[in-house]
C-alpha cells in the first residue's frame, strides 16, 4: 500500500511554483535542522533509510500540512524516542 | 507528537533549539562543531561540481563515455564525490541530445544529487513537481519557459534512496572557442535538472 509521500502520477497538484533566488535555507532553524539530522546519522543514532521511513509515516494529515523541514524535524523527533535517546517528555520539555 | 505542527516559525525554532540543547546535553551534538560542518558542507555542495562535470565532457568525448557509463568513478577524475549528502550514493548521468531530453525527479521524497548541485529548490520537493513531471513532463517543463519541440522525446529519471541522477544538457551553439572554465559557466542548476536550456 502506498503512503502519503507517494505521489508520482497523481493527478490534482497545481502549476509549480517557484522562487527566484531561493536560500538553501529559509529560517535559521531550518539549517539546524538539516546540520542536526547530519551529526544523528553521522554518529550512527540512526541510518538514512530509518530517517526516510519516519518522515513518510507520519500521519497524513500531518505530513500534508507541515513544511519539508518540519517534516524532517518531526521524524527526527521520532526517531530521538524510537531509539530511546530521550523520552517523549524531555522532546517536549513538559 | 501532538497537532502543534501549525504553529509559528518562532515556536518551532524553540523546539529545534530545545532539542538542540539536550542533544548537546546528551553529548551527541555539539553546537560548535554542527556549524562548522554545515559551513564546510554548503561551500562544497553547489551546483558549480556539477557544472564542471558537464564541461569536461563537452571537451573530452572519452571522459564524457566515462562520466555516461560510470559516473561514481568518473566524478573522482576532478575530485569529485557523492559523499555531500548524508551517505554516499551512486551517481547515473544521462545526457540530452538534439531529438532526446532528459529530466529528474525523486516522486517519493527529495533525493537529489546534493553533492553535485547544493541543497535542492523547494520546487524540486514540491507535490506538484514530483506529481506531474512523470505524468506529464512537456506542461511541467511548458512552466519552466521551457518549449520542446513535439518531437523530443522526454525520458524522467526517478532517484532513489542508492541511485541519483544528473544530465549533461546539450553544449550551446557558437562555443567552439570557450575554455573549459568559460564553459562551466554557461551551466546552470535547472539545465543540471533538466528544466531549462541553456
Amino acid at each position: 500500500m502506498s503512503r502519503i509521500n507517494d505521489v508520482g502520477g497523481m493527478h490534482g497538484f497545481p502549476p509549480i511554483e517557484r522562487e527566484i533566488e531561493e536560500p538553501p535555507f529559509h529560517a535559521d532553524w531550518e539549517a539546524h535542522v538539516f546540520a542536526l539530522n547530519r551529526a544523528l546519522i553521522g554518529r550512527g543514532v540512526y541510518n538514512l533509510d530509518e530517517f526516510r521511513d519516519a518522515v513518510e509515516r507520519l500521519p497524513p494529515q500531518e505530513f500534508l500540512a507541515s513544511s519539508y523541514y518540519e517534516r524532517w524535524f518531526r521524524a527526527l523527533s521520532t526517531l530521538l524516542v524510537e531509539k530511546g535517546v530521550c523520552t517523549a517528555e524531555e522532546l517536549t520539555g513538559a | 507528537m501532538s497537532g502543534d505542527h501549525t504553529g509559528t516559525d518562532a515556536a518551532i525554532a524553540a523546539q529545534v533549539r530545545h532539542v538542540e540543547a539536550l542533544l548537546e546535553e546528551r553529548g551527541l551534538v555539539d553546537p560548535k562543531e554542527l556549524d562548522r560542518a554545515m559551513e564546510a558542507f554548503l561551500a562544497k555542495a553547489n551546483p558549480d561540481n556539477g557544472a564542471r562535470l558537464v564541461a569536461r565532457a563537452w571537451l573530452d568525448p572519452a571522459f564524457h563515455h566515462r562520466l555516461l557509463t560510470d559516473a561514481s568513478t568518473a566524478l573522482t577524475e576532478i575530485g569529485l564525490s557523492m559523499g555531500g549528502g548524508l551517505q554516499e550514493q551512486r551517481l547515473k548521468v544521462v545526457a540530452n541530445t538534439p531529438t532526446t531530453h532528459n529530466v529528474i525527479v525523486c516522486t517519493l521524497c527529495s533525493c537529489y544529487p546534493v553533492a553535485l548541485l547544493g541543497p535542492s529548490p523547494t520546487w524540486y520537493k514540491s507535490e506538484a513537481y514530483r506529481s506531474r513531471v512523470v505524468r506529464d513532463p512537456r506542461s511541467v517543463l511548458a512552466e519552466f519557459d521551457f518549449h520542446l519541440p513535439p518531437t523530443t522525446t522526454i525520458t524522467v529519471w526517478d532517484a532513489n534512496a542508492e541511485t541519483r541522477f544528473m544530465v549533461i544538457p546539450q553544449r550551446p551553439k557558437n562555443t567552439d572557442n570557450l575554455d573549459e572554465h568559460a564553459l562551466a559557466n554557461l551551466v546552470t542548476r535547472n539545465g543540471l535538472i533538466g528544466v531549462a536550456p541553456l
